[in-house]
């Protein structure tokens, strides 16, 4: 009989607790991806209309001749030309090659450097307020020393968009590294995770937010110091965004200026809006996502 | 793998040694004059397969009584023995993994001791379904409620196959449906896995449920002030009169602890 209500007993308890549970568990609806697309595009766009009447203004008051500080109208038509070019797309593809393949090395130099610095006490006092230091120097001063040590050449640009990004990703990793919750270093401890394990499984995960936040101001860092780098060296038979900038003020050809300054404003925009995206992602995954109502 | 055990401490009749041992415990924190001692010569025992509950206001060095216990820190002075006794902890937060779905964190305790992926992923099946969490295996800490975490929490500590459960007040931020329905699973688990549990809480009534023994510690240095039995029956009810009559007998000694601070 005592086995009987024992196992009553249990079975209430179990449908208590999932009756409970049931109550807890609120599922949150997400909107529709067109509700979502709508609320994500409706600011943009207003902001952009505001610019571009803001611009026309400037334009109709007259301050500069219109061959030196061309409206958008004109702009964006010399703009709209390019986008039917073939050399339009090679110069993209040129930046953007040197883009990626910077910011590639910026990460693993980065990622070197945070994970030695974050780990050896002795490196840290030396190197830690170092690299805080090389973050804050202007890129555009590192490229005297760079066209002297690698020429006019690529490698020259890579060495100053790796020396801008590098600081903010290592930067990122080590406070990551720093902040990682003490409950989760003690949980980690006391299911028998050290050392190595430790790291791996508990000290890198936990670092992640901070390290993509890291990424993202690398990204920054390292676009604008390519652009400083292919408007200083120009190397033949590699037509860049930043060679067409050079080109546009020399020729004093104003729209085709403005046109290049938009599209390297769009590839920096869209970039962080895929850094902001993945950011999202990982706070909706960790619960991190605090949604208000 | 467990074989259930009937009687409640099973492991205590058999003369076999304690499942851990204080023996005249010290812990300072800093040195000289500016230095805290937080546990002043406390020495306790807990047999295996018993539950005891440590009582005492705040300040009394509870937790870091626990910790001392687990490894996470070293006594200043005296010993511990754990005899051979592999020892999880729970927190009073779940301190899930955030990033790993609640099975993969169960499978976290498994994966430190060299388990297959395969045997990780149905061993931690199994311990969800103990704390009656079957198919939440796939849910991320954050979709689960607070009470479905430290469950998960239970489970992940369970899933290390210690013999020696601490607990660091690990029902205080759940409301008091949960923390009963907790009670009793907890016993439960307890019971059939004829675990040690060393439980802190500064609830006496959670106390006197769920203790076989309830010790009561001074505060500002923490000090064993008395070591009360409980035997009354189990399942026993955090609103039963007898609970109620034995907390109310604890609680006035406790009262008296903490007002010794008032001067």
């Amino acid at each position: 009989m005592t086995v009987d209500a024992d196992v009553r007993r249990g079975d209430a308890h179990a449908r208590q607790l999932a009756g409970l549970d049931a109550l807890e568990l609120t599922t949150r609806q997400r909107r529709g991806p067109a509700s979502r697309l709508w609320s994500g595009t409706w600011p943009i766009a207003s902001a952009v209309t505001l610019v571009l009447v803001a611009w026309q203004l400037v334009v109709l008051a007259g301050w500069w001749p219109e061959y030196v500080f061309a409206g958008p109208a004109t702009t964006l038509g010399v703009l709209a030309e390019r986008l039917g070019e073939a050399e339009f797309y090679t110069a993209v593809t040129v930046t953007m090659r040197r883009a990626v393949t910077g910011f590639a090395l910026a990460i693993a130099v980065g990622l070197v450097v945070g994970a030695l610095v974050s780990r050896i006490r002795p490196l840290r006092r030396a190197v830690g307020s170092l690299i805080t230091g090389l973050q804050t120097m202007p890129s555009i001063a590192w490229f005297p020393l760079a066209i002297l040590l690698f020429g006019l050449t690529e490698s020259a640009i890579m060495f100053v968009v790796v020396l801008g990004a590098a600081p903010s990703i290592a930067n990122g990793l080590i406070a990551g590294v720093d902040y990682t919750p003490p409950i989760l270093l003690r949980a980690g401890h006391m299911l028998g995770l050290r050392r190595l394990r430790l790291y791996r499984h508990v000290i890198l995960p936990a670092s992640l937010p901070s390290f993509l936040a890291g990424l993202k101001q690398g990204w920054a860092f390292a676009w604008r110091s390519l652009m400083a780098g292919e408007l200083l060296v120009i190397i033949a038979n590699q037509p860049s965004l930043g060679e067409q900038l050079h080109f546009a003020r020399e020729l004093a050809d104003s729209p085709g200026l403005l046109a290049t300054m938009i599209v390297i404003l769009v590839i920096g925009i869209v970039v962080d809006m895929l850094f902001g995206a993945a950011d999202n992602a990982l706070r909706r995954r960790w619960g991190l996502h605090q949604t208000v109502g | 793998m467990t074989a259930p055990l009937t009687e409640q401490a099973a492991g205590r009749a058999e003369g076999r040694g304690p499942a851990v041992r204080l023996e005249a415990v010290s812990k300072m924190y800093g040195q000289g004059r500016t230095g805290l001692l937080a546990l002043d010569e406390v020495s306790l025992d807990v047999a295996a397969g018993e539950f005891v509950c440590l009582l005492g206001a705040s300040g009394c060095g509870k937790s870091t009584l626990l910790s001392l216990v687990a490894g996470l820190d070293r006594p200043t002075a005296g010993r511990i023995e754990a005899d051979g006794s592999r020892v999880a902890m729970m927190f009073q937060e779940p301190a899930l993994f955030p990033w790993l779905t609640v099975s993969a964190n169960i499978e976290m305790a498994l994966r430190a001791k060299g388990v297959t992926r395969r045997e990780r992923r149905e061993r931690a099946a199994e311990f969800l379904e103990t704390v009656h969490l079957g198919g939440f295996g796939a849910k991320r800490p954050h979709e689960l409620s607070g009470g479905m975490r430290q469950r998960v929490a239970l489970a992940r500590a369970l899933a290390q196959d210690a013999d020696v459960l601490l607990m660091d007040e690990p029902f205080g931020a759940l409301d008091a449906m949960t923390r009963d329905l907790l009670h009793d699973e907890l016993e439960r688990i307890w019971r059939e896995r004829g675990l040690s549990v060393l439980f802190v809480t500064h609830n006496v009534r959670e106390a006197v449920r769920l203790g076989d023994r309830v010790v009561l510690l001074s505060s500002r240095p923490g000090r064993v002030v008395e070591d009360f039995p409980v035997t009354l029956e189990r399942p026993r009810r955090t609103d039963s009169a007898e609970v109620a009559e034995q907390a109310g007998r604890i609680t006035d000694r406790l009262r008296e602890e903490v007002m010794r601070h008032g001067r």
